[in-house]
């Protein structure tokens, strides 16, 4: 990594007949294996910005480099087949079944037909397609189902780079988000270079590793990781285009395991019902968590304690809801607010107590 | 002698065949060659669209031109001949196969071309293997019209000498056949007509199976 796959050097694109570029003067970076979104306002700029570097569309000056060769200086055909493109209408060929709209670049590649049989198999299996929708044609497919083809298609001779114009937006938001965790599974293992265009701030914020945000003429405001540009919005621009819930969406890009735990009021089995007590009169909870070797028992108080010597007379009650290191600050908050403790409780596989979440603690993390 | 003569039918059959046959090939001819002149048109038209209106316009004057008096018009050069009746007949195909290919053509979604260029397509390589494909439908839809047209004017070249089927009504007025020669050519050109339709229609269904399997969707 670090070492730039794409780059734009003061590119700007004015279209014959228009008054004001769509792209006035463009610098920008993509790494090997990084996915950029371009994100920004509508008509700002984000596909003439892509098309370019595809050579759909042409810059009028500025240069674009890929793998360090200048597009212009290259057959365009060439360039294309070895960069995957998905469109948000997807555009698949409604005369070709699925498996021959996937077997698309393969088949001009001059692959053998038992090396694309494979290959489509392979990609159905893949974006998780059915075998039995293969030999449909796109009109007898769902919205999802159309725009799995069309990923598989893109990837179908696994070109390093993946050019992706808004390709999820046409699907019910729930679809939406099952392949856009589904595309950053494929993505992890894959390690494209992607551009990624989108509107809409929260998928960009999912997807980016790095988020340019542009203003009207492809001006570039921002260029970040989610986390810097929703801790530090580099101008009102950013900041207003990130829009109200900064703070909980940066909670969402946190995980748990990036920060300290607060430690609790713990005891063991063994204690006596009067530390216990003393704990929870003390400890500002109402509660205190039983603990045997590390492993978390559930929480006892002071009614569940009454006439007991030891805390191992009582029977400590299971919190509701844990979590773990490995998810976000979000998810702990969301914890926190619906528990009737008021605390997120964190462990870590099979039960172990790592600590608690409060309230105070995660809005430290807002701000800072 | 009553009007259903159907012993001079009976004692005609070769007659009425020969001139059936003539009548399927004047009008495969006339199809044949205006498909032949119409689609280099069409693809000009589809390319440079600012010569599409100079193209419907010459072929729509042609199209306007009464048939009996294009054929007198050409008598005096090309004669009494098949080309003439040729060159009348494929001139009034030309107008609706264009005009259907130039629509087929331009009827390929955006998206779909810029995926295919996307895709790494040339060109050349769209129009054949993308548009052209998406197009047949409409152009099959209007070689049918085409060779409908066309079965019904054949029977006009009866005049010039030729005609088919138009002969053997021409003679019946003429009294050189009975007057059931009429209802016979008359019968037998609207099912040829008929007959032709279907037969494009099948063929149609059979190269575009993706233009009718639209299932009903189910779930992601
Ligand atoms: N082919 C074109 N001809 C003229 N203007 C165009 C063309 N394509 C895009 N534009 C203009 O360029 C600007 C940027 O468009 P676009 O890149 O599509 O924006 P975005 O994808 O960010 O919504 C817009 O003002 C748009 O109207
Ligand atoms: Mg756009």
């Amino acid at each position: 990594m670090g070492d730039t796959m794409i780059s734009l050097r003061h590119v700007a694109k004015r279209f014959p007949g228009t008054r004001t570029p769509a792209v006035r003067d463009l610098s920008l970076d993509v790494d090997r294996g990084e996915t950029v979104v371009l994100v920004g306002p509508s008509g700002c700029g984000k596909t003439t910005t892509m098309k370019m570097i595809n050579r759909l569309i042409e810059p009028t000056s500025g240069t674009i480099e890929v793998d360090g060769t200048d597009v212009m200086a290259q057959d365009p055909v060439r360039l294309r087949r070895g960069m995957g493109y998905v469109i948000q209408s997807i555009g698949l060929m409604p005369h070709r079944t699925v498996a021959q709209n996937i077997a698309t670049v393969p088949r001009l590649e001059g692959w053998d037909d038992a090396r694309i049989d494979r290959r489509v198999r392979e990609l159905a299996a893949t974006l998780r397609l059915d075998e039995e929708l293969l030999d449909r044609y796109p009109a007898e497919l769902s919205g999802g189902q159309r725009q799995r083809v069309g990923v598989a298609r893109a990837l179908a001779v696994d070109p390093p780079v993946m050019l992706m114009d808004e390709p999820f937006a046409a699907v019910d938001p729930i679809v939406r988000a099952v392949l856009q965790d589904q595309f950053l599974d494929i993505q992890r293992r894959l390690r494209k270079t992607i551009v990624f265009v989108t509107h809409d701030i929260d998928e960009a914020i999912k997807m980016a590793d790095r988020i340019a945000i542009l203003n009207l003429g492809g001006v570039l405001e921002q260029h970040a990781p989610p986390e810097e540009i929703l801790r530090e919005p580099a101008n009102a621009f950013v900041e207003e285009f990130v829009g109200a819930e900064r703070g909980l969406k940066r909670l969402a890009l946190i995980k748990v395991s990036e920060i300290d735990v607060d430690e609790g009021p713990v005891v063991s089995p063994e204690d006596d019902a009067e530390k216990a007590r003393a704990l929870i009169r003390d400890g500002g909870f109402g509660w205190v968590s039983v603990l045997e070797d590390g492993e978390l028992l559930g929480w006892v108080d002071e009614a569940m304690l009454e006439g007991k010597a030891r805390v191992s007379d009582a029977t400590p009650r299971r919190f509701s809801a844990y979590v773990t290191a490995e998810d976000s600050l979000r998810q702990a908050l969301d914890s926190i607010v619906t528990s009737r403790t008021n605390v997120a409780v964190v462990v870590t596989e099979g039960q172990r107590y790592r600590g608690i979440l409060t309230l105070e603690r995660v809005s430290r993390e807002i701000v800072s | 002698m009553s009007f259903w003569n159907w012993e001079w039918v009976g004692t005609h059959l070769d007659l009425i065949g020969e001139k059936l046959g003539e009548h399927l090939w004047l009008t495969l001819l006339a199809v044949g060659f205006g498909l032949v002149v119409s689609f280099p048109l069409a693809i000009l038209a589809h390319r440079r669209a600012r010569t599409y209106p100079a193209i419907t316009w010459v072929t729509g004057l042609l199209y306007t031109i009464p048939s009996l008096a294009l054929f007198a018009l050409l008598v005096p050069f090309t004669g009494l001949s098949t080309l003439t009746a040729e060159i009348g007949l494929v001139s009034y195909t030309l107008l609706i196969l264009i005009r259907n290919a130039v629509t087929g053509l331009g009827g390929t979604p955006e998206d779909v071309k810029e995926a295919a260029r996307a895709m790494g397509y040339s060109e050349r390589g769209v129009l054949w293997r993308v548009e052209l494909p998406l197009a047949l439908p409409v152009i099959v839809a209007g070689i049918r019209i085409a060779t409908v047209t066309t079965i019904g004017l054949v029977t006009v070249t009866a005049l010039i000498g030729k005609g088919g089927l138009g002969a053997l009504m021409l003679g019946g007025f003429r009294r050189l056949y009975p007057q059931i020669a009429i209802l016979v050519g008359v019968a037998l050109s609207v099912a040829l007509a008929v007959a032709a339709d279907r037969v494009l229609l099948w063929a149609q269904r059979a190269l575009t199976p993706w233009a009718r399997r639209t299932r009903s969707v189910t779930a992601t």
